[in-house]
């Protein structure tokens, strides 16, 4: 367990290193998730399977406990009730609209391109 | 320290108290969240915020001290996105399926969020300091914020627009997707990944693991094109 949080800490801080030291359009985390995604790959090439491991089950366990990680940044929005007061409308419906339209453009895309690229051999 | 009022002093200026609340709080939130079979409209983050939003105005308490009990929830936020390469290897097969849908997917949306948030927001006569804070909303919380400080946005006002962006299209996803007959979970994961972040992947991950793994791509993903399109979008936008 100690193992599984010094291995996903490791990545992360070896993200962070080499996103600043050469100056990388990607935070820190994300090049942390691409330096893990190495290792696991080598990794699966003598066991194939990742399935049942203990790193497994905490990787299940952070990635679906996500929502409770958003939540103290979250509360900050008591911070920001002024601000929501005067234009809080204008905000909600800016981001409904703009939500609604991003997933339908995402989505649309998605499945044009896989229509498109599936029909030849 | 038999003094009721003396205890709460104390005890309301530590860690401990609003670590304990959050995680309490969570758990009530996600119980009813199960409870309601999942029903996207009751969204454990969204219950979650307002019900410890609401302790904080009652006993006025201010935003930074709850954050130093808080912080230890919010420090996992890194090695969660770090442990998305988990789900990503182990389905490594279809992710390679789906490779140019995915890349299409999100050049499309990524410039989609940017522009349609800041066109909207005008729309709706919102400033540009409230604009360029809501030019990376659909980035997850850290790295958004990062970007509004490069652009001259409010990094505090984008988190807490991050997380309502996040709330937004988890509880959207669903009703649309089914409304358009999509089954792709593939698509659909991707889709609500990349609009919002880590909170539509948890929302993805309770549907479908398929669709959980393309929504942690997706998030990982727009947090790449959003740090390198967003300066130069802002520019020419606001």
């Amino acid at each position: 367990m100690i193992a599984i949080l010094a291995l996903l800490l490791a990545c992360q801080l070896a993200g962070e290193i080499l996103a600043r030291s050469l100056a990388l359009p990607m935070p820190g985390p994300v090049v942390g998730l691409i330096l893990l995604a190495i290792v696991l790959l080598a990794w699966v090439q003598r066991r194939p399977d990742l399935k049942g491991m203990l790193l497994d089950k905490v990787a299940t366990f952070l990635v679906g406990g996500l929502g409770l990680l958003f939540v103290p940044t979250g509360v900050g929005v008591v911070q920001q009730l002024g601000l929501l007061g005067d234009y809080g409308v204008g905000i909600v419906l800016t981001l409904i609209i703009s939500a609604v339209l991003t997933m339908l453009a995402t989505v649309g895309a998605f499945l044009a391109v896989k229509r498109w690229t599936g029909k030849r051999p | 320290m038999n003094d009721p009022f003396a205890l709460w002093v104390y005890l309301s200026s530590t860690p401990l108290l609003w670590l304990t609340v959050t995680l309490c709080v969570w758990v009530g939130a996600d119980w009813l969240a199960l409870k309601s079979g999942r029903n996207p409209l009751v969204n454990p983050v969204l219950l979650s915020i307002i019900a410890v939003g609401a302790v904080l105005l009652v006993t006025g308490t201010p935003y930074g001290r709850y954050f130093e009990g808080a912080q230890f929830v919010h420090f996992l936020l890194g090695p969660a996105i770090v442990a998305i390469a988990v789900p990503l290897v182990t389905n490594r097969r279809i992710v390679m399926e789906n490779l140019l849908p995915l890349l299409g997917a999100l050049l499309a949306g990524s410039v989609t969020a940017i522009v349609s948030v800041v066109l909207c927001g005008r729309l709706f006569g919102l400033p540009p300091d409230v604009l360029l804070a809501l030019v990376p909303k659909s980035v997850t919380a850290g790295v958004a914020m990062g970007i509004a400080e490069q652009i001259g946005g409010s990094p505090s006002l984008t988190a807490v627009l991050v997380v309502l962006t996040g709330v937004t299209g988890a509880v959207l996803v669903t009703p649309i997707m089914n409304a358009l007959k999509i089954t792709d979970y593939a698509a659909r994961g991707f889709s609500v990944g990349l609009a919002s972040h880590g909170i539509g992947t948890a929302r993805a991950f309770a549907v479908d693991p398929v669709a959980g793994t393309f929504a942690g791509i997706a998030m990982g993903l727009n947090a790449v094109l959003t740090s390198v399109l967003a300066p130069v979008l802002a520019a020419w936008l606001v």
